[in-house]
């Protein structure tokens, strides 16, 4: 075996996965048509086999990359000689093609772990396994048609690669899209526990509890990609903003509002048992979405400073494949749900209406931004010419709706099952309104610049509220026997979930309002002021890289007392094969501002147009999403759910399974 | 009736999977071809054959012609080669502009593959001039160039036998004419 085949030998696994995923989604599926239980164990060990086969094409491709490999396409490309090892490593997913066989072997990992899944009746497992063999299918499919990431160029063998682009060239493009596409495939695993519960005709809570940690867990992935992403943005692109409302971004953000709402909902589901109908729709929304942002990025139709895959065959593929998954289930789902009304009952002042009109503000807030996504393409398509929706549309649109949430997630822990008590709500809530008012809507607003701004005064009520009554609600768990102690981890991840947005709306807040941001000429030794801190380019030095050359600028900052703050190192680089020039900003961080320096262009007599920001508690921001992941994981690991195995085992025992 | 509300999420997802089939008949890289009707940028290069000799703007006016982007490096324009050989051959002039190239490396590639460009430009590697003017991300790109020096059709990518004789030529002799 010459290691010069392993490209072929990668084609050829993925080829021998796709058999492996069309095995798992058939023999299930004739397994319950012609009641041969037999059929339906062929399920495990296909998801087994179609696992292995993808690790060791997915192993192919990156051996390739890092052996130059320069005959294959995809790696002439995304890659070149020069390039360190760890952005070989990261260039396998850089493009369309890779990107793509990292999803489908994802998902197959996923699918992995479902099938080790203990505790679930034999038949339940096969059909999920059966869903999610259908997705893999579809999307191996896709790839060995339209996007096939092994193909050579041949005979002609470029000498070296076009190298990875140079945005791509940085640590959090490494774990960005691992942990993204973590998240948008995690929820194919709700989505085929729902299309399996529709399917099977078993709508009972039980799919429920099977489906919530799966979700939770595919949650924090996301959460955590969508705030790895606003962070890179804010240091890599060079204009020092964290979200963009651009497509890209916002095709991971509307995954994320649904399964907000999804997780919640679910939890609503498995403990009292009522929308049912309502959670199975999330489910199928969350993964929707993640394929609809799979087609909006993939497929070109949408312009985009991240769409770097523009090709029509390839979107009409996804769009067909999106037309099947999606118009298949929602189908599926008009015939099946249930019409039977739940015989639990609710009144409409309970925890179950708040967190329903929670959910319900998550899918406007998801619906605002899928409108201001595609508006363009709508127009388009109409015939009215090209247009963008600007951060305006949203950022009007999106705030309000925020401050609303904020209002009910701060009402809802506090408020009982079933039938709230208004005297028992009044007394554990009084102290928090007022201390949000007072504080959040006068008091606070005034400390940074001694000026009342009314979005500010929002901000603050929204991060009192939300602390407030998370705090409130910690004591009242805390209340028990044996006091912290016996607060449950996944009462820990919620208040800890719910800290983490109100960090993250604080900073939000602050560096919304009170950001400045210059645009100055820097010459040697001439200070420079902003935001009462003397910014002096203290020299430039030239600096050769692996792969490119850069001009470095000396910034030394200090007080307004002369005292040094710190001295910062912007780069301007030239990446030597795109001919690609590329921003590196210096920034000096910290929890109540960052210090951020970025180089324009040279000017004459060896001055610089410098962008010079300055950020108040901008960190908060990404400290928040990290909170919200953490309070995720928490929620993930209690303890209820490894009893709960023995109990489902207990359940499936005695429940008779209709085929 | 409450069946048919179920039935609303379909109806939604169904009237936007219209759009989307029509986003994609819509040619996205139209927005990219900003420099249709446009002049050619005002330049001066050296001669590849000749390096000596600087040649700008006004030396190309007065015909008709093809201004094809291309470099030894670039393995699609290997492909498209012959189909520029074939333009030539149809008595089209065809500029080359030999990009982020070196001159060693470019005479021999048309050494080996056949010259068929009425002459070529260098802009070697580094160098802001034509190719950034126009806003050229990658070769081979094709650029169609009337005889008061607009900018007619713009192709980014390869040319092949039926985008040669289905639209470069007609577009050619259409030019021709006025």
């Amino acid at each position: 075996m010459h290691i010069i085949e392993l490209p072929e030998l990668g084609h050829f696994a993925l080829i021998l996965a796709l058999c492996m995923a069309c095995v798992q989604m058939v023999m299930p599926l004739l397994g319950t048509l012609v009641r041969q239980p037999v059929w339906l164990a062929y399920a495990q060990p296909a998801a087994w086999g179609q696992f292995l086969f993808l690790t060791f094409s997915f192993a192919c491709l990156t051996a390739s990359f890092m052996l130059d490999d320069f005959s294959v396409a995809y790696i002439a490309n995304n890659s070149n000689s020069a390039l360190p090892w760890y952005y070989k490593f990261s260039a396998v997913w850089g493009s369309h093609e890779g990107s793509l066989l990292l999803w489908i072997w994802i998902l197959s990992g996923w699918t992995f772990a479902v099938s080790l899944t203990r505790g679930l009746p034999a038949e339940i497992l096969a059909r999920v396994l059966a869903v999610m063999g259908a997705i893999s299918v579809g999307f191996a499919l896709f790839i060995l048609a339209t996007s096939d990431p092994f193909e050579r160029i041949l005979p002609r063998i470029p000498t070296d690669g076009a190298d990875l682009n140079p945005l791509l060239q940085d640590f959090g493009l490494i774990v960005h899209p691992p942990l993204l596409y973590m998240g948008y495939v995690g929820f194919a695993v709700a989505f085929a526990f729902a299309i399996t519960a529709l399917w099977s005709g078993r709508l009972d809570a039980a799919w429920a509890r099977w489906s919530r940690p799966w979700t939770t867990v595919a949650w924090i992935f996301l959460t955590l990609g969508i705030t790895l992403g606003s962070w890179w943005a804010y240091y890599e692109l060079g204009w020092g903003g964290w979200w963009f409302w651009d497509p890209v971004e916002n095709a991971s953000l509307m995954p994320w509002l649904v399964g907000t709402a999804l997780m919640h909902s679910l939890a609503v589901t498995e403990k009292r048992g009522v929308f049912r109908s309502w959670t199975l729709l999330l489910a199928i929304f969350s993964f929707s979405l993640s394929l609809l942002g799979t087609f909006l990025v993939r497929s070109g139709v949408l312009n985009s400073v991240h769409a770097f895959a523009a090709d029509p065959g390839r979107g009409f593929f996804i769009l067909v494949l999106l037309g099947i998954t999606i118009g298949g289930s929602l189908l599926l789902y008009a015939l099946r749900v249930p019409k039977v009304n739940v015989k639990v009952r609710y009144a409409l002042f309970s925890r179950e209406v708040f967190l329903l009109v929670n959910n319900i503000i998550l899918v406007v807030a998801m619906l605002t931004v899928l409108l201001g996504t595609i508006y363009p393409l709508l127009l388009d398509a109409l015939g009215h010419g090209k247009i963008s929706v600007g951060p305006p549309y949203f950022n009007a649109l999106i705030a309000p709706q925020m401050i609303l949430l904020a209002f009910f997630m701060g009402l809802g822990p506090l408020t009982e099952w079933k039938q709230a008590r208004w005297q028992r709500l009044r007394q554990r809530l009084w102290w928090a309104a007022g201390a949000t008012l007072v504080f959040g809507l006068v008091v606070l607003p005034f400390i940074y610049d001694g000026q009342w701004h009314f979005w500010v005064a929002m901000g603050m009520t929204v991060t009192l509220w939300i602390v407030l009554t998370s705090l409130r609600d910690l004591y009242e768990a805390a209340r028990g026997r044996r006091g912290l102690a016996g607060v449950t981890a996944s009462r820990w991840g919620m208040i800890l979930g719910h800290l983490g947005l109100a960090m993250t709306a604080f900073g939000v807040t602050m560096v919304a309002n009170y950001a400045e941001e210059r645009d100055i000429r820097m010459a040697l030794q001439e200070p420079v002021e902003v935001h009462g801190l003397n910014f002096t380019l203290t020299s430039l030095e030239h600096v050769e890289g692996p792969n490119y050359t850069a001009e470095r600028a000396v910034v030394s900052v200090s007080g307004p007392d002369g005292a040094q703050i710190s001295v910062l190192h912007p780069e301007k680089r030239l990446y030597a094969v795109r001919r690609m020039p590329m921003t590196e900003a210096a920034i000096d961080w910290g929890f109540t501002r960052d210090i951020y320096v970025a180089m324009g262009e040279p000017l004459a007599d060896g001055a610089w147009a410098m962008r010079v920001h300055y950020k108040p508690f901008v960190r908060w921001l990404w400290f928040g999403g990290g909170f919200m992941a953490l309070g995720g994981l928490l929620a993930a690991c209690d303890k209820r759910y490894r009893s709960r195995v023995k109990r489902s085992e207990e359940a499936a025992a005695v429940t008779e399974v209709a085929v | 009736m409450r069946r048919l509300v179920l039935f609303i999420p379909l109806a939604i997802f169904l009237v936007l999977a219209v759009f989307f089939m029509r986003g994609l008949s819509l040619n996205p890289m139209e927005r990219a071809s900003t420099m249709i009707g446009q002049p050619l940028p005002e330049f001066s290069l050296k001669r590849l054959d000749a390096p000596h000799q600087v040649v700008t703007r006004d030396d190309l006016l007065g015909q008709v012609f093809l201004l094809n982007v291309w470099g030894s490096w670039c393995p699609s324009c290997y492909d498209e080669h012959e189909y520029i050989v074939a333009a030539a051959k149809a008595g089209v002039p065809v500029i080359g502009l030999n990009y982020k190239d070196t001159p060693e490396k470019a005479h021999e590639y048309l050494r080996k593959m056949g010259n068929p460009y009425q002459m070529n430009l260098q802009e070697p590697e580094g160098m802001r001039a034509l190719a950034f003017d126009l806003g050229v991300y990658g070769a081979p790109e094709t650029f169609l160039v009337d005889r008061e020096g607009t900018i007619r059709y713009h192709l980014t990518g390869v040319v092949t036998e039926t985008l040669l004789n289905e639209t470069l030529l007609p577009e050619v002799r259409r030019w021709q004419k006025h």
